[in-house]
């Protein structure tokens, strides 16, 4: 496998790429039963990168459309990937972040760039600093120039290219891989243009991505052909392993794929020969070794109980609620609502009416009225 | 040789010395509470430290089996505890209170119709002080993430279900606490808040951070504010209907996503006790699924003046008869979980299973094995039921095999159920996608006693109700509500609210109906699937139903979990919930789809151009003499 990688000294390797956290971001864009393959091809390698080391807390989970318990799925609780239901890759342990009507161009562009109301949680958030390497996988159905999200919008490939623009002008990574497993895959980082990017598809321009085998028992097919092998190849991944970029671009050629899978590293600045797997797939902790002592400051200040009036007990007695207090309810009074002025049109109404009076009857009848 | 030994011994013995002294100085600073430094310190060297060792072993042993005698020893030590504080000036009595207690049970209940119904529950009671304003930073068992929700919102109550499937109750019974399809969230603030709206909004974000679901579709078009229903059910002396808030999303799906959060909140996880039961591929293979999060105050002991917190994991299942039990009556934990069971979770104080064994004094309708011999009544919905009991904090109940799988198997099935007292319905009327009508049906099964009951509806604003159509009728004739209160819609900002306190004639069924209009959505506003149709979330219907059994209404102390959950105020009635089904309206939806509409105005487009050209062209206009008449006629 380390054929074809260039092999540098081993500390050179450790500290040659620069980061020190690994994030990644998964999106399911498809919604509906037949594309049950679409988050099978998602939950893969949320599985695979879960495996490799990454936590859930560094992994945000776009899923349109809920599989594992949809009511047309024969085994609840589980997506697979293999046919005769060999391999779930829901499992038991899974997070998923934005799932259903929240997959929306809007908010998967609001998780790159960071731009999040302030109340979002931090389980959606994708906080990526400028030391972060960064995952991101798309799938669904796509076209030439764009991708389509549950079949009522679509994100384009100048869109994408501008919000990887916006990221690394707020630093907000140290390199970032892009893997998209559409139709005509490619079109969609042909516009990038911000440095250290590395971008994979599963098919070029003007063909179509197409899937694996069907499954006779769920009835749909299960992966796509791209992700499939990809998987695959996943799986001999271990988190120490050497594995390098250029054996990423390998998997799946056109007589496996029957599509063309490309790559595209030129605006990436190391060379991928050099490019481990596991720096985006894994999450290996840089460890600094520092022999300068460190003082630390007790952060947990022991509060001291004020004794609350040694033998003061609390005076009330506490007491639940009557749950339905129905003559209580009877002689409620009714809530006193607010006092607005009043509102917009009911003052040009007013306005209209005096003016029209005056008009007719002019203002020197007004002493008679005051 | 001897001389060198000699001189060896002195510094020796004073090595010995210093070593012991070191060690018994360390000893004594560490807490006794943190056994991770106990276990950082076992590194005998010498005798001396070695006896400390297993003393250390011995306290760490000790701190395992109940937390009096962990305090007992603490208050000897006089060193700070390790588990959150709570005021040390409480006068020492003889046997302290534990400050964080874990209790979990399970029951089991065979259904009438061959279906089984299991339902957990899991608490955690928090002894923490929260009358005064002050950040806690210590955490026992109670889950940090909504230790700092509660403090962080003010929130007094907070109640938050996932449910999936419908509970058919009168086929099952009454559940021990229902809940709709979907998601729901209801929360009391303190009154301390000033802005309800922004806070509520904003824990409902959390909260769906914190368990995976989409609950930040929780703003104002599906949030109401009852008047009536949805009293607190902790303690407290206010009810400001102010501080209350209420939503449910009927279209939420709960799958393992949501199950995983919620395990991680239980103390043991899934690693022991009876959450090691909860396998995801067979809890969503199931006719009905819920699992909800309750925290609320509660009496600390029957004098009432303190309070503590409470947090109620509950998990209801039912598992369906042809579906998970192959057709055949035999029931046992192996096969409605895949799993048996080993151990009791450490950190609870009891763990119990229930079996109700209420139809079956005599063992004709279904073996139960294991044999028990603990049986215990407890009067539940308002009745008296009994039910054989495993307690798995003794060993013997494991037996010999070290595992407990409970086994029923059924010999014979007769026998009635008993009817549900109360039991509604709500479907739409109507034809077309322009008008209907929402009728609810509310059954009052008990012959003589008639009772009242709450009916609380919250329609979303694109159903335009015409309220001036409701009409209350019970056994053909028109019943007058005690108590109504209504909240119009408006358009994009809040939904309908109807509140009515109705009172259910005996043997009877009420129904109420209203008409409403569908309104037409701005594009922009359908979801991606909007032929699917559009959720009315559940009507909420609460009451007093008349029991069959006198109720205690003292205390709660020495009962199991599934019968204390509402508190009891009376003794001939009990409080329930009923929620009735959703609805799934259509609007009118235009085709979204492209080829129909580009070929439309292709073919609009063709139709006038080419028609107009076509006439332009080939139309010639002949000048015509007028026809002279039939007068003129020869």
């Amino acid at each position: 496998h380390t054929a074809g990688c260039f092999i540098t000294d081993n500390v050179g390797q450790f500290f040659s790429s620069g980061h020190t956290n690994n994030w990644a971001v998964l999106v399911c864009t498809s919604r509906f039963w037949f594309n049950y393959r679409h988050v099978a091809n998602t939950l893969s390698v949320y599985r695979s990168v879960k495996r490799l080391g990454i936590p859930d807390s560094h992994i945000v989970l776009m899923l349109a459309d809920d599989m594992a318990c949809n009511h047309r799925n024969p085994k609840p609780a589980t997506v697979f990937s293999h046919k005769n239901m060999e391999l779930n890759v829901y499992g038991d342990d899974v997070e998923v972040d934005y799932r259903g009507y929240e997959v929306t161009v809007e908010n998967f562009l609001r998780v790159l760039t960071g731009r999040l109301p302030p109340s979002t949680p931090r389980s959606k958030r994708l906080l990526s600093d400028d030391r972060s390497n960064i995952l991101i996988y798309l799938t669904g159905h796509g076209g030439n120039g764009f991708l389509k999200f549950q079949d009522s919008e679509e994100i384009s490939n100048v869109e994408l290219a501008d919000a990887f623009e916006q990221m690394w002008q707020k630093r907000r990574y140290n390199e970032l891989l892009f893997i998209i497993d559409t139709c005509q895959g490619a079109s969609m980082y042909e516009r990038f243009y911000s440095p250290n990017l590395m971008a994979l598809a599963s098919s070029q321009v003007g063909e179509d991505s197409l899937s694996h085998q069907p499954d006779v028992g769920i009835g749909v097919h299960l992966m796509d052909r791209y992700t499939f092998y990809l998987l695959e190849f996943l799986e001999d991944i271990h988190p120490a392993s050497k594995t390098c970029m250029n054996d990423l671009f390998k998997v799946c050629p056109k007589s496996q794929c029957v599509s063309t899978p490309g790559h595209r590293t030129d605006l990436f600045l190391r060379d991928p020969g050099s490019v481990l797997v596991t720096d985006f797939f894994g999450s290996v902790r840089k460890v600094e070794i520092t022999m300068d002592s460190i003082n630390l400051t007790s952060v947990v200040s022991h509060r001291k109980e004020e004794p609350a009036a040694n033998g003061e007990l609390q005076k009330e007695v506490y007491s639940y609620s009557d749950q339905l207090p129905v003559s209580e309810i009877i002689h409620q009074k009714p809530k006193q609502r607010d006092w607005h002025p009043p509102d917009g049109f009911i003052l040009g109404l007013w306005t209209l009416i005096l003016l029209v009076f005056f008009q007719t009857y002019g203002i020197k009848h007004l002493k008679h009225i005051f | 040789m001897a001389a060198h030994r000699c001189g060896f011994l002195p510094p020796l013995f004073i090595l010995c010395a210093l070593s012991v002294l070191t060690v018994t100085w360390t000893q004594e600073t560490i807490p006794l509470g943190s056994h991770r430094a106990a276990a950082a310190d076992s590194k005998p060297t010498d005798t001396k430290s070695v006896a400390q060792t297993t003393e250390q072993l011995a306290v760490e042993q000790r701190q395992w089996e109940a937390t009096e005698v962990e305090e007992a020893t603490s208050a000897a030590a006089a060193v700070s505890k390790q588990d959150n504080s709570s005021p040390e000036d409480v006068v020492q009595t003889s046997t302290p209170k534990p400050k964080d207690e874990f209790q979990e049970e399970l029951v089991v209940r065979p259904l009438h119709s061959g279906d089984i119904y299991a339902s957990f529950q899991f608490r955690t009671l928090w002894q923490t002080d929260f009358t005064r304003e002050r950040k806690v930073s210590h955490y026992g068992l109670f889950p940090k993430s909504l230790g700092q929700v509660i403090s962080k919102f003010s929130v007094r109550e907070l109640h938050i279900s996932f449910t999936q499937g419908y509970w058919r109750t009168m086929q099952w019974g009454q559940p021990f606490l229902s809940s709709p399809p979907g998601a729901e969230l209801w929360v009391w603030f303190q009154d301390t808040v000033t802005d309800v709206d922004g806070t509520w909004k904003e824990l409902a974000n959390v909260l769906s951070g914190i368990f995976c679901a989409s609950l930040n579709f929780i703003d104002s078009t599906n949030t109401v504010q009852p008047t009536a229903s949805f009293k607190p059910l902790g303690i407290g002396n206010v009810t400001d209907h102010r501080f209350l808030r209420y939503a449910t999303l009927p279209r939420e799906i709960v799958c393992t996503e949501n199950l995983t959060p919620w395990k991680k909140l239980l103390p043991c996880g899934t690693k022991a006790g009876l959450a090691v039961l909860l396998k995801s591929e067979k809890l969503f293979h199931s006719s009905f699924y819920s699992q909800a999060v309750h925290i609320r105050p509660v009496c600390q002991d029957w004098q009432c003046k303190t309070a503590s917190w409470e947090l109620r994991q509950t998990l209801n299942v039912v598992f369906d008869l042809h579906n998970s039990g192959q057709g055949k009556r035999e029931w046992s934990l192996f096969k409605m979980f895949s799993r048996t069971l080993t151990e009791a979770c450490p950190l609870a104080s009891t763990s119990k299973i229930y079996i109700d064994v209420t139809d079956n004094p005599e063992g004709e309708q279904f073996e139960l094995s294991p044999a028990t011999a603990l049986l215990s009544q407890a009067v539940v919905l308002g009745d008296r039921r009994t039910f054989s009991v495993y307690d798995l904090t003794q060993q013997i109940t494991f037996g010999t095999v070290r595992s407990l799988n409970v086994l029923m198997r059924w010999k014979s099935s007769e026998g009635d159920m008993l009817r549900p007292l109360l039991h509604a319905e709500r479907y739409v009327a109507g034809y077309g996608l322009q008008t209907g009508e929402i009728h609810t049906l509310m059954y009052n099964n008990h012959p003589y006693r008639s009772f009242p009951v709450l009916l609380l509806d919250s329609v979303p604003w694109y159903l335009r109700m015409y309220i001036h159509t409701l009409t209350v009728t019970s056994k053909g004739k028109d019943n007058k509500p005690s108590y109504i209160h209504y909240q119009p819609s408006k358009d994009r900002v809040r939904p309908h609210l109807l509140e009515m306190l109705v009172q259910l004639p005996p043997n009877s069924v009420t129904e109420v109906t209203v008409e409403f209009e569908r309104a037409l959505l701005k594009w922009t506003e359908y979801t991606p699937d909007p032929n699917h149709g559009f959720y009315v979330g559940s009507s909420v219907i609460s009451s007093l139903v008349p029991s069959l059994v006198a109720l205690d209404t003292n205390s709660t102390w020495q009962r199991p979990l599934f019968s204390t959950f509402f508190p009891c105020k009376e003794e001939s009635s009990y409080f329930v919930r009923v929620y009735t089904e959703p609805l799934l309206v259509n609007l009118p939806t235009p085709d979204f789809s492209m080829p129909y509409n580009v070929i439309c105005l292709t073919c609009t487009v063709v139709a006038v151009g080419y028609g107009s050209l076509y006439n332009l062209l080939t139309r010639t206009f002949q000048i015509e003499e007028p026809s002279p008449g039939l007068a003129k006629r020869p």
